[in-house]
């Protein structure tokens, strides 16, 4: 069954979607940013999981094992660094919504557009 | 002692970077400002003992911590980047020396320092996605420009800034989350993620339906961060609410650094791995950049905002440069990086001027703007100097890069003439709404509150004409930049079989 074995890809996939869509659907910035987190949280799946090599242990140095099968570390130390860019961006976007709130008393986005147009 | 010139690529970005933190510490007014500007006046240094280097033939390579390539983190410094990297520290240079009065009006003596070192940031994000030579770091150095960036725009007082910042920030997340999908995909085909060993993997690929998509996903990315006609819609509100300083440095630079990438990426690892890739790259890119060219003028013509009519002549500016790019040869592309460099260099004199008219004027939209021209003729007639390059009239810098985007397009037969005509169209457009503000600031009846203006500061006014002029200089002698972008296409080019 090729269609269950990438199942990974597909997971990948719908969270992405899923993530999207909140993105471009939802109006309450809050919403948004939640999507934003998904879709990328997403990605970092896809890396993760390309690393795995089948029967592989962690990445580790043991003492006296020379024929232990590794999985592919890279991905991982790539994905720790998007982790963090996530991370700064989802503060740093909250941190905009905070002060939306504080100046427009809002943070839905057709209020916030409606109050600017007047 | 250290040979520093060997150095020289790694301190472009270490320099800004490490010195970020130390400018919050800067609490006595003005002293961030000072020390900022010094940072960045030394980064353009460093820039151009690059760009001299690279004028003399050589090409800087470097491994960090001297780990050699394939482990360690490796730097290149081409005429490709070091063209930008010159225009990057340059913009951000000028930017920060004319602004003290703008940012002492707009951002609260407190808040400064951090606003500096977001600045410094940005600064050595842009340069790091410049010297690096690995997809990885590029998207990391993106990431870093980028969050400091929003960190710029919504640094003024304008409370509009803040959704526009918001939108900025989710598209520019898409649009380097998209960028790293790409890389990932790429990555699990070839396992590499050094740009230059990518190009010589790839073709090893039996099966080429992932780059392909990885090619998608990264083009797409890249284009909404460059603004790309109709990924453009975070821009004209970012630029126009952004503090005026803000809006100088990143109109003249951050959307050309995304289109380097862009091209590096196209032209290095796809264009001769993928077949047909060319023709893709042509038939996708080149719809865009003439509907940017055509709708992004004729928005500007109808906007009343000075900045926000400046911010949608961007989105069309990027359409010329993107045109020269799609036509995947020599004089077009070096059509296309010879208009970054001369579009940074109107389009950041024209945004300066805003700047200066900005201390004196309460508003900026084109009513308020009336008679400012009899007050202020000093700024005003160098945002006229500005207006003409950025139209493109003969003696001007942005004369240079239209002729040579007009005679890239002539080689291409019948689609030629047609490219031309929308050349010119945009350029006519351009009259129109350059005219737009020359005729509201010289021939209309000054209003009741601009009969007391005063010219624009003394050290803003002096880097305004610094700017204008430099726009004159290299409309009659244009040997540097021209030098720069044909080694640079060809460099690019070179990679094609």
């Amino acid at each position: 069954m090729q269609f269950l074995g990438m199942y990974h890809y597909w997971v990948f996939v719908m969270l992405l979607m899923i993530g999207f869509y909140a993105v471009v659907a939802k109006v309450n910035l809050v919403k948004k940013l939640i999507g934003l987190s998904i879709f990328q949280s997403a990605v970092f799946l896809l890396y993760i999981t390309m690393s795995k090599v089948s029967g592989a242990t962690a990445p580790i140095f043991q003492k006296g094992v020379t024929d232990a099968l590794f999985s592919n570390p890279l991905p991982q130390v790539l994905i720790l660094t998007a982790i963090v860019v996530g991370i700064s961006t989802t503060a740093l976007g909250l941190g905009i919504v905070v002060r939306i709130k504080e100046e427009y008393g809002t943070i839905e986005e057709q209020d916030i557009q409606e109050i600017d147009r007047r | 002692m250290i040979n520093l010139e060997s150095h020289l690529p790694v301190l472009q970005v270490v320099v800004p970077m490490l010195l970020a933190p130390l400018v919050v510490l800067l609490r006595p007014r003005g002293t961030a400002w000072a020390a900022s500007t010094a940072i960045s006046l030394m980064a353009f240094v460093i820039a151009c003992y690059l760009v001299a280097g690279v004028l003399s033939g050589e090409e800087y390579r470097y491994a960090l911590g001297a780990w050699p390539a394939p482990y360690g983190i490796a730097l290149r410094v081409d005429a490709f980047s070091a063209l930008l990297l010159m225009l990057v520290t340059g913009a951000s240079s000028i930017a920060l020396l004319a602004a003290k009065t703008s940012i002492d009006q707009g951002i609260e003596s407190h808040r400064q320092p951090l606003f500096f070192s977001a600045w410094l940031l940005v600064l050595a994000g842009l340069a790091g996605i410049l010297v690096a030579a690995d997809a990885f770091n590029i998207f990391v150095f993106m990431e870093i420009s980028s969050l400091a960036s929003y960190v710029l725009v919504a640094g003024g007082t304008d409370r509009r800034a803040l959704p526009a910042v918001f939108k900025y920030l989710i598209m520019g997340t898409i649009g380097a989350t998209f960028y790293l999908i790409g890389v990932g995909l790429i990555y699990m085909m070839t396992g590499t993620l050094n740009l230059a060993d990518m190009e010589l993997r790839i073709h090893q690929v039996a099966d080429q339906r992932p780059i392909l998509v990885a090619a998608g996903f990264i083009t797409v990315g890249l284009a909404l961060k460059a603004a790309v006609f109709p990924l453009h819609v975070w821009l004209p509100n970012a630029y126009t609410y952004a503090p005026h300083a803000v809006s100088v440095f990143l109109a003249a630079c951050a959307t050309k650094v995304s289109i380097y990438v862009l091209l590096r990426f196209d032209f290095v690892v796809f264009q001769q791995n993928l077949s047909g890739h060319d023709l893709q790259f042509t038939a996708f890119l080149m719809p865009l950049a003439v509907l940017a060219i055509l709708v992004g003028s004729a928005v500007a013509i109808f906007e009343t905002n000075i900045k926000r009519l400046l911010a949608y002549s961007s989105v069309a500016q990027i359409g010329y440069i993107l045109l020269g790019a799609s036509l995947v040869s020599l004089s077009g592309l070096t059509a296309s990086l010879l208009h970054m460099f001369n579009h940074a260099l109107a389009k950041g004199a024209l945004f300066l001027a805003v700047m200066g008219l900005a201390t004196r004027l309460a508003r900026l939209d084109l009513a308020h703007l009336a008679g400012a021209a009899r007050q202020m003729p000093w700024t005003m007639s160098a945002l006229v100097i500005a207006g003409l390059s950025l139209i493109g009239v003969p003696g001007t810098a942005g004369f240079i890069s239209k002729w040579y985007l007009v005679t890239a397009a002539l080689q291409e037969g019948a689609l030629g003439i047609g490219l031309v005509a929308v050349i010119v169209a945009g350029s006519l457009m351009a009259v129109v709404y350059i005219w737009r503000i020359v005729e509201a600031a010289w021939f209309e009846q000054p209003l009741e509150e601009n009969i007391e203006l005063r010219e624009a500061p003394p050290l803003m006014l002096g880097v305004i004409w610094l700017t204008a002029l430099a726009n004159v200089y290299f409309g009659l002698i244009t040997d540097l930049p021209r030098t720069l972008a044909t080694d640079a296409a060809q460099s690019l080019l070179g990679h094609l079989p």
